[in-house]
């Protein structure tokens, strides 16, 4: 994904401000901010649920965010996993498949089987790593190159998130897929971003891949480096 | 936790990749929709039950009623009469709640398909998927909105034969305003209409409960207008003149005196008449008639008031919608709600293009 | 890390009073001011026009009955205006619609909507308790909007009084009595008690099917049976008819049926218009008087008066116009009896409902 200038506002409020980024293909990057930053923000602008008020964003090598080619290329799951409640799983594979050009039904029914998720049942009724992960599976089924996940597992327990997660590595480092997400429990993220983005209250304070950043400012791991550049650096900007 | 691996992906080709095939949508759109719809084809299908059984009985009566000889003879014409009596005040109140059907049809299956995705957040799935949201969009009304138009115009058929009878012994008039959204391809427009209106209304509301709501009130709004105010302008009215009664069939929309071209004003032709009258019942009733009897001198009074104004000058003046322009009058109807609908529908998909959040 | 301490809990759990009733009013305020708000709209908008075209109808209706001598064309030309003015509001139908608006629009969504998003888990566990808090939602909704409504039936009261003068019939001004199936509920306190129950129905609809657009469906067409069953079949019977044979029943009255007997015995319609047909020719003045109107008043008086002398008898049975307020008691009673009945069950579907 690549960013210059990218700015969104909602009425007299920016949510995000001169965004300028070069995120590189192939990596899973971490999107970190405290609550309000503006992540939810510049990931609706990368899938094209929104439109920039300035700059431009462009992904997957200079398309547009909405573009026919785009929205082929990202899968995107959206805070809260909206999946249709009244619809039970089989027809949440159905659907997807009828509303996309390339869908693997049967990797995507062979990896339900495989968490005990039974098809029959209405979404809305699942538990909620339940959803996460049937979310997931319908997201990777499309093939995407890029998956964008809008902070996924706030609400999971400890062993599901670690399942989750480890589904996107798996993604990842077997496919290819390059992963964008967002996240604030920093502490997962170590083990599987290999590039971070740190927003905070709109702008962008840190871009890189994760060794040099600990590299460059000397930290152990990611959770004191967001904590020490957000708690130093309150309005600075990356350098 | 075992690893699963996924199979190396082919190279894709973008310029390949056709865009989803419309039939797929439509099996999202029937997935989806199969409630809304189902509850469309109850009601129609409880409200024909109902036409079909009390149709049955009213068309027998009106056969029996009409099979009476001889025609003209005061039971045969009192059998009519009763016929009327019978049944006229309830088909009109049939009649009158029929017309709320496009509204509730607008409302509850219209309003929702775009608001309920917007207020529960499931947009942010349908939306980035490859099938692209405005295509989706269209996908989603379109066969929606000829599935509920096709529904209302069978209905209307049914509601014609329904009423058949009560038109054939003159007791209503096809332009009756009370009927016409009913008839002809005037209801399945209505029901159209009300579907587009619906659509638009849960887009920009983006919550289910208000947006039927305010679908409810705009359809009943803009029908009460038509009805009310605008109908009666499709064509230009015929002027009578000096008519005995209105034409058969006629709506009649006003009525004015002139004296030499000249209008004359409802006080001054209430004078005019009043004196008249009186003259003519003084002259005409005989002394020692019973107060009860009087009743009867009236009528024909009232014709001899009527002869005398002609003969002098004045001419009575009505202007009226003839029943021959009914079916003139559906097309226009038909029509501009037709336009109306596809233009609401345009820009829905047109907003759903430009939505951001 | 620090360690929170919590401060030792006191003592006395049973002497928490409950959460006043007091504090409920406001939250139920925040919660529903939308539907309310609507319902205050649409009954403002609608009242604003009745009141335009109440004082146009009357003025037309004035006119109509001080016009003298009755009967000649200006008088006629009067009471064909009158007749014809908002002729749309005169069956009352489309006004018949407003009770179940409000209570389908404020009662469905009241606990469907709470169940649908999943909010009745926080609202559920507080310190109110559930059936009081669904109580209080309950009792101060339904009167809110039972009192407005029938303010507004005040109005519609007001707007349908000429329609019901006893002098209309001998100058031909009007067939509508006050039981009207269109007009009976719009009056008096029927009005109010169909939007309580309209409410009612409402609740339970929610509580039962738990989505609310579903529910709103639903209690529209629950409503839409029960009104036609009361009005078509049940009201005519909540006191016994009248029985008489006089031929000038009054016109206010309310006729469920006619039927003619000789010797004790009913006769069929189609005995009857044979007996007509045959006397006719007998009674009437041949000629062209008889197919005039008048010359048709005529010839049925004097066939009615030739029946009678001859054994036959018109009985009618009907519901005078003096039971039109013990009417209007008697089916607000039972309505608002059923109203309670619902939202108890509400009440206690809320209590028994697993979370």
């Amino acid at each position: 994904m690549e960013a210059s200038g990218l700015g969104k506002r909602y009425g007299s409020t920016w949510a995000l401000r001169e965004c300028t980024l070069a995120i590189p293909a192939g990596h899973v990057t971490a999107l970190v901010g405290p609550n309000g930053a503006g992540k939810s923000t510049l990931l609706n602008l990368a899938v094209g649920l929104a439109a920039p008020s300035t700059g431009e964003v462009t992904v997957l090598g200079g398309r547009l965010p909405g573009s026919p080619a785009a929205l082929d290329g990202i899968a995107f799951v959206a805070q809260d996993t909206p999946l249709y409640k009244t619809l039970s799983v089989a027809d949440m594979l159905h659907l997807t498949r009828n509303l996309t050009r390339r869908f693997d039904q049967a990797h995507a029914q062979a990896r339900l089987a495989e968490l005990d998720i039974p098809l029959q049942r209405k979404a809305g009724k699942l538990s909620g790593g339940q959803q996460a992960q049937v979310a997931l599976t319908l997201a990777l089924a499309r093939r995407p190159r890029l998956l964008v996940l809008d902070e996924p597992v706030a609400m999971l327990d400890p062993i599901a998130r670690h399942d989750f997660m480890a589904t996107v590595l798996a993604a990842a480092s077997a496919d290819g897929v390059s992963v964008l997400l967002s996240s604030h429990v920093l502490t997962e993220l170590e083990r599987v971003a290999s590039y971070l983005v740190l927003l905070a209250r709109g702008r962008v304070r840190l871009a890189g891949e994760v060794g040099d950043l600990l590299g460059r400012y000397g930290q152990a791991n990611l959770e004191e480096l967001a904590l020490h550049y957000l708690r130093d650096n309150p309005t600075g900007v990356a350098p | 936790m075992t690893a699963l691996t996924i199979p190396a992906r082919p190279e894709e080709d973008d310029a390949s990749l056709r865009p989803v095939p419309w039939r797929q949508l439509a099996w999202v759109t029937w997935r989806q929709h199969r409630f809304a719809l189902g509850g469309v084809a109850m009601l129609f299908g409880g409200l024909a039950l109902y036409l079909w059984l009390s149709g049955s009985s009213m068309h027998h009566a009106y056969a029996t009623a009409i099979a009476c000889h001889p025609a003209s003879s005061y039971a045969c014409q009192n059998q009519v009469i009763n016929f009327d009596s019978a049944y006229g005040s309830t088909v009109q109140a049939i009649a009158t709640l029929l017309l709320a059907v496009p509204m509730l049809i607008g409302a509850f299956v219209g309003a929702p398909v775009l608001a309920r995705e917007l207020e529960t957040g499931t947009f942010r799935y349908a939306w980035t998927l490859g099938v692209g949201r405005r295509r989706w969009t269209v996908a989603k009304l379109v066969p929606l909105a000829v599935t509920v138009a096709v529904a209302g115009g069978l209905f209307s058929l049914l509601f014609s034969w329904y009423y058949e009878p009560l038109f054939a012994d003159g007791n209503s008039i096809p332009l009756d305003p009370a009927l016409f959204g009913l008839r002809g391809v005037a209801y399945a427009a209505w029901t159209l209409a009300g579907f587009a209106i619906g659509a638009l209304v849960g887009l920009l509301i983006r919550r289910v409960v208000p947006a039927v709501a305010v679908t409810l009130a705009a359809c009943f709004g803009l029908t009460f207008a038509t009805g009310v105010y605008l109908r009666q302008h499709y064509l230009a009215p015929l002027l009578g003149r000096n008519l005995a009664s209105p034409p058969a069939g006629a709506w009649v929309l006003s009525g004015w005196w002139t004296k030499g071209g000249a209008t004359v004003s409802r006080a001054v032709m209430n004078q005019v008449e009043t004196s008249l009258f009186q003259r003519v019942m003084t002259a005409t009733v005989p002394k020692n008639v019973k107060s009860d009897n009087i009743k009867f001198y009236k009528g024909p009074a009232n014709s001899q008031v009527m002869n005398y104004l002609l003969h002098h000058g004045y001419a009575q003046w009505t202007s009226y919608q003839p029943g021959s322009r009914f079916w003139p009058f559906q097309w226009i109807e038909g029509g501009w709600l037709l336009a109306l609908s596809v233009l609401l529908i345009a820009a829905t998909v047109w907003l759903v293009g430009r939505r951001a959040v | 890390m620090t360690a929170l301490t919590m401060p030792a809990a006191p003592e006395a759990d049973a002497s928490l009073r409950p959460v006043p009733w007091r504090r409920m009013a406001g939250i139920i305020w925040r919660q529903h001011r939308v539907a309310l708000t609507g319902v205050a709209v649409l009954l403002g908008v609608v009242a604003v026009l009745i009141w335009i075209a109440g004082t146009s109808m009357h003025h037309s209706y004035a006119i109509a009955v001080a016009c003298q001598p009755p009967g000649s064309p200006a008088c006629q030309e009067a009471d064909l205006a009158f007749l014809g003015s908002y002729g749309f509001l005169a069956n009352g139908i489309m006004l018949q619609v407003l009770p179940v608006l409000i209570g389908a629009f404020v009662g469905a969504p009241l606990l469907a909507r709470e169940i649908e998003t999943g909010t009745f888990r926080y609202a559920w566990t507080q310190g109110f308790g559930r059936w009081r808090w669904a109580l209080a939602k309950l009792v101060s909704l339904a009167l809110a909007v039972t009192g407005p409504a029938w303010l507004f039936s005040l109005l519609l009261s007001w707007y349908y009084q000429p329609y019901f003068f006893s002098g209309n019939q001998s100058l031909g001004l009007t067939e509508y009595t006050p039981f009207f199936p269109g007009l009976f509920d719009l009056h008096g306190v029927a009005f109010a008690a169909w939007t309580l129950t309209a409410f009612a129905i409402g609740a339970l609809a929610g509580m039962l099917i738990r989505r609310v657009v579903p529910a709103i469906a639903a209690t529209l067409a629950v409503y839409a049976g029960l009104a036609f069953a009361v009005g078509g079949l049940l009201r005519g019977h909540y006191l016994t008819p009248l029985l008489t044979t006089s031929p000038n029943v009054p016109g206010s009255a309310w006729i469920l049926g006619q039927w003619w007997t000789k010797g004790g015995v009913t006769l069929s319609h189609a005995t009857m218009d044979h007996v007509f047909n045959s006397t006719m020719p007998t009674v009437a003045p041949t000629g062209p008087a008889v197919n005039g109107p008048a010359g048709k008043d005529q010839a049925f008086s004097s066939m009615l008066q030739y029946l009678s002398q001859h054994g036959y008898t018109q009985w009618t049975r009907y519901q005078p116009g003096s039971r039109f307020w013990p009417f209007q008691w008697i089916e607000s009673g039972w309505l608002l009896a059923l109203s309670v009945l619902l939202i108890a069950t509400t009440i206690w579907l809320v209590r028994r409902r697993a979370a």
